[in-house]
Formats: structure tokens, C-alpha cells, sequence
């Protein structure tokens, strides 16, 4: 592969702290530091800081802006006060997710959003094609911005020790305001992609170093370490939270994923995707995501094939290790009638028959 | 920088063989292929009295990230495994070339070592 990796702003600082660095999403990321289960355990137990500076950022202004996010969106955003943020997908006409995302409202005709590092560039020209007849602009932000993610039970605290002025604690989840720390500018959201209470800072990409160091030195004597992808990906999966080209993509829809709190199919206007996702609505989603556990030490991994009584129901989408729970988790798109019909799902992990234990996500919490 | 004594040999998949200078030999993998892995959470191995062709798999090592094959180094009748790994699969990590080896083996040619990458070529290699 000849393909140039784009680097974070925080690239030497991930060399210093000694992280390995590997492909993601065309970007040179830190996978790891000292181990994905320990980065893991850390911001469970304490605090984790990640870059992902790596996700992209988008612009959306002027009059018809409100308009113009809530036909994209399948989430409602004519509603969505200033200085609070929503999750929600950006559906293609069949239902198929194109990227989800999270949209915060700056201003009255002025919304931030923040999208799957992969998915950016096309996110871009998908939301620029179908601004054509709305009064508003599109702009791709990303290089504007580095974002840094401070989660796990002792954020709050840590952005505490480094915050001048406004109370990082006063945020309600799912909220978001600038705010100055250790002298930086940042634009701080209550929310992030572990399970864990947090924040996500953006920053300006020559801040973005100053403000790492800032917070590891506040938080070193509280337990806060940097961490990777690696643990971001366990974390997420463990919390339940879809990863885009996993639990959801353009043949997987929000319906099938579990999504439907974030799609509002009678909300005024309707949305790209409504019809078909209505459609899909009435008739019961075809197949759906289900998470689980596994009583082994195999790990079941995306792509393996999940059968019932001989048959083929299903698809491993996810899988890795649960560092809380010591045991492998996972989650598998499987037929409505396999789930139905309450069938014992397995999956052969190199000529072991496992058995699929669903759960309910957060699954370190369901026992 | 990846530990690479010198008294081993390699393979280039990157397991190492230790003989003992009696037929037999342990075998393991690398620091450079631990670090490689990361966490390993798993690991499978073959049985006492099974033998091997020299290349042939004779387990998996599971990280957090991925399943890989591990390959055998040279042509050998398995004589113990490392019962320790089965519920410390971690000791791979923690001492790829002490605690963490995984097979005890006889080699049907002693001399079979001697085929290998020694310490200077694998160190070429990582």
C-alpha cells in the first residue's frame, strides 16, 4: 500500500508516550500504549484520555440550516435547544445508514457535527448534494479541529482541576459550551463512546498537545492514563454502542440495529430514508443486532457464521474480550425467526461449538 | 526494542526453540510476536504425543485483536505443554522466553537447530 496515512496533531506525543501506531480509517492512530485490557480497566475504573482527533467535523449555517439537518437526519433537530447535542444517523433512501453521527446545535441557524473518521469525506458530499434548494451552507471543518476524550468516573474531576471560569461539572450530558482549560479554548461535550461519564474536547489542532499534557498532569495521581483505539473499541462494544461498518452500515439499518429511538418517522417534513424505514417498521425488521457473551476463552470475531439447529441464521459482527467480565463478547445480526423462536444460536470458533449468550448491554453490567 | 537472546533459535514466523542438548527442545514465540499481539487472552495447543512436520500448526495464540497460527520449527514428537497457560495465557506477554513457553518437544533430528535463523539473522528479520 502506497496509501499517505494523515497524522493527528498529537502524532509525536503518542511516540513519546510510547503508543503503538497503526492504520485506521487512513489515519496513523495509537492502537495501544501498554495494553488494550489495562487501558481498558483504566478508564472504567478511573480515567482514560484518547485521541480522536481523527473523526471529522462538519458546519452547517444559515436560514434553512434547521430544515436542512432534520431532512438528513433521522433524529429530530428542530427541537434541539442551542448548546445541547443528539445522536443520529444519516440514512440513504432504502433506510441504509450512511454515517452515524452527532449534531450540535451552536446557534439558532448554525449546527457542529462530528462524523466517523472513515466515513467524513463522503459524509461531506452526501450533506453538500442534498443541501442543493436549502438556504445554508456546508463547510468541512475537520482540519479546524483536533478533539481529545476524557471518560470514566473520575473526568469530571480531572477537567475540574484544569478548568479557569466555568464549572466542567455544570454540563448536563448531552450538553456542550466553551470553556477555558489549563488556557486552552475548547468547545467541551458532555459525552464520548465508553459507557463511561466524560467529556470530548475540541480543540484547535496547535492546541491539542498543550491540552493533553495539561490533563495528564492533572490527572496522573487519579489514575488517568492515555489510552487507544484498541480500548476505545472494547469499551464501546462493551457500553452496546454501534460502530459504524459493524452494527451498522448501509445494509445494516438503525431499525435492525436497535436504533429506533433515534429515528422519528412521523416527525414533520420526514427524512431521506423515511419511507423505506417506515416500510420496514410495519413489517418487523427482517433481522436484528443482538449483543452477547460467550462461557469460553475464543474470542468470536466479525464475519464468523452464527447458526441455529444446522442453519445458518446469522452473521459475528463485533467481537472481542471483556476485561470486566474476563470472558468474550460480541454482537451478531441474526434472522427474526432464529430470535424468535428463542433458538440455542452457536458459533464454531475453530471446530468448538460456543453457544451465543444474549444480553442486554451495558453487558459488564448484566451478569 | 524486541529481546532476542542469543542461545535461541528462530523461525521466521517467529516462534523460537530452545534445545536442551539432550533431543529435546522448548518451543515458544518471540517477544517481537507478543508485543506484536498484545493482550493474549488465549491460548491453544495441540497434545502430548501428537508429532509435527517442521512448518505444520500446532496451536493458536488469541489476542485481544486477532487469532494467529503457530508454527512448528522443526520436525518433532510433543512430549509436555505449559499447563500454566491455560489459565495464564498472560504469562506470554509478561515472559515470552521463560514462563511463557508452550511445548516441550523431542526433536526427530537433534541437529535440527542448526537449520534455523540464530540470534543475528532474526534480528535482521525484526
Amino acid at each position: 500500500m502506497s496509501e499517505t496515512l494523515l497524522r493527528t496533531p498529537l502524532f509525536d506525543w503518542h511516540t513519546r508516550q510510547g503508543a503503538r501506531m497503526v492504520p485506521f480509517a487512513g489515519w496513523e492512530m495509537p492502537v495501544q500504549y501498554t495494553g488494550i485490557l489495562e487501558e481498558h480497566r483504566v478508564t472504567r475504573g478511573a480515567a482514560g484520555l484518547f485521541d480522536v482527533s481523527h473523526m471529522g467535523e462538519a458546519r452547517v449555517t444559515g436560514p434553512a440550516a434547521v430544515a436542512f439537518v432534520d431532512r438528513v437526519a433521522t433524529n429530530q433537530m428542530s427541537d434541539l435547544p442551542v448548546g445541547r447535542a443528539r445522536y443520529t444517523l444519516l440514512c440513504a433512501p432504502d433506510g441504509g445508514v450512511v454515517d452515524d453521527i452527532i449534531v450540535y446545535r451552536m446557534g439558532s441557524q448554525d449546527f457542529f457535527i462530528c462524523l466517523n473518521a472513515g466515513n467524513a469525506p463522503g459524509d461531506v458530499v452526501w450533506l453538500k448534494e442534498h443541501a442543493a434548494g436549502f438556504d445554508c451552507v456546508v463547510r468541512d471543518v475537520s482540519t479546524e479541529y483536533a478533539q481529545l476524550a476524557l471518560q470514566g468516573p473520575l473526568a469530571v474531576a480531572i477537567a475540574q482541576r484544569v478548568a479557569t471560569g466555568a464549572d466542567p461539572a455544570a454540563l448536563a450530558r448531552f450538553s456542550f459550551a466553551e470553556m477555558t482549560l489549563a488556557g486552552v479554548r475548547v468547545l467541551a461535550s458532555r459525552t464520548g463512546y465508553t459507557g463511561e461519564d466524560g467529556f470530548e474536547f475540541y480543540v484547535a489542532p496547535g492546541d491539542a498537545v498543550a491540552l493533553a499534557d495539561a490533563l495528564l498532569e492533572a490527572g496522573k495521581y487519579l489514575g488517568l492514563r492515555p489510552c487507544g483505539l484498541g480500548a476505545r473499541d472494547s469499551l464501546r462494544l462493551e457500553a452496546g454502542l454501534p460502530l459504524y461498518g459493524h452494527e451498522i452500515s448501509r445494509e445494516i439499518s438503525p431499525l435492525q440495529a436497535g436504533l429506533g429511538w433515534a429515528v422519528k418517522l412521523d416527525k414533520a417534513g420526514g427524512f431521506i430514508g423515511r419511507d423505506a424505514l417506515a416500510a420496514e417498521a410495519a413489517a418487523g425488521p427482517a433481522r436484528r443486532v443482538v449483543f452477547f457473551t460467550l462461557d469460553d476463552r475464543r474470542i468470536a470475531r466479525a464475519g464468523m457464521v452464527v447458526s441455529a439447529e444446522g442453519r445458518a441464521v446469522g452473521t459475528v459482527l463485533s467481537g472481542t474480550l471483556s476485561p470486566l467480565l474476563n470472558r468474550p463478547i460480541g454482537s451478531a445480526l441474526i434472522e427474526r425467526g432464529a430470535l424468535e423462536s428463542k433458538a440455542v444460536l452457536n458459533v464454531d470458533l475453530r471446530g468448538t461449538v460456543v453457544t451465543l449468550q444474549v444480553a442486554r448491554p451495558p453487558l459488564h453490567k448484566s451478569t | 526494542m524486541s529481546l532476542v537472546p542469543d542461545d535461541l533459535r528462530y523461525t521466521k514466523e517467529h516462534e523460537w526453540l530452545k534445545p536442551a542438548g539432550d533431543g529435546t527442545a522448548l518451543v515458544g514465540i518471540t517477544d517481537y510476536a507478543q508485543e506484536s499481539l498484545g493482550d493474549i487472552v488465549f491460548v491453544e495447543l495441540c497434545r502430548v504425543g501428537q508429532r509435527f512436520a517442521s512448518g505444520s500448526t500446532f496451536g493458536v495464540v488469541e489476542s485481544v485483536k486477532a487469532a494467529s497460527d503457530l508454527f512448528m520449527p522443526a520436525a518433532v514428537e510433543v512430549i509436555a505443554i505449559n499447563p500454566k497457560l491455560e489459565t495464564e495465557p498472560e504469562l506470554v506477554n509478561r515472559d515470552p522466553y521463560g514462563a511463557g513457553w508452550m511445548l516441550k518437544v523431542r526433536l526427530d533430528d537433534p541437529a535440527a537447530a542448526n537449520a534455523m535463523l540464530d540470534a543475528a539473522a532474526y534480528r535482521k528479520l525484526v
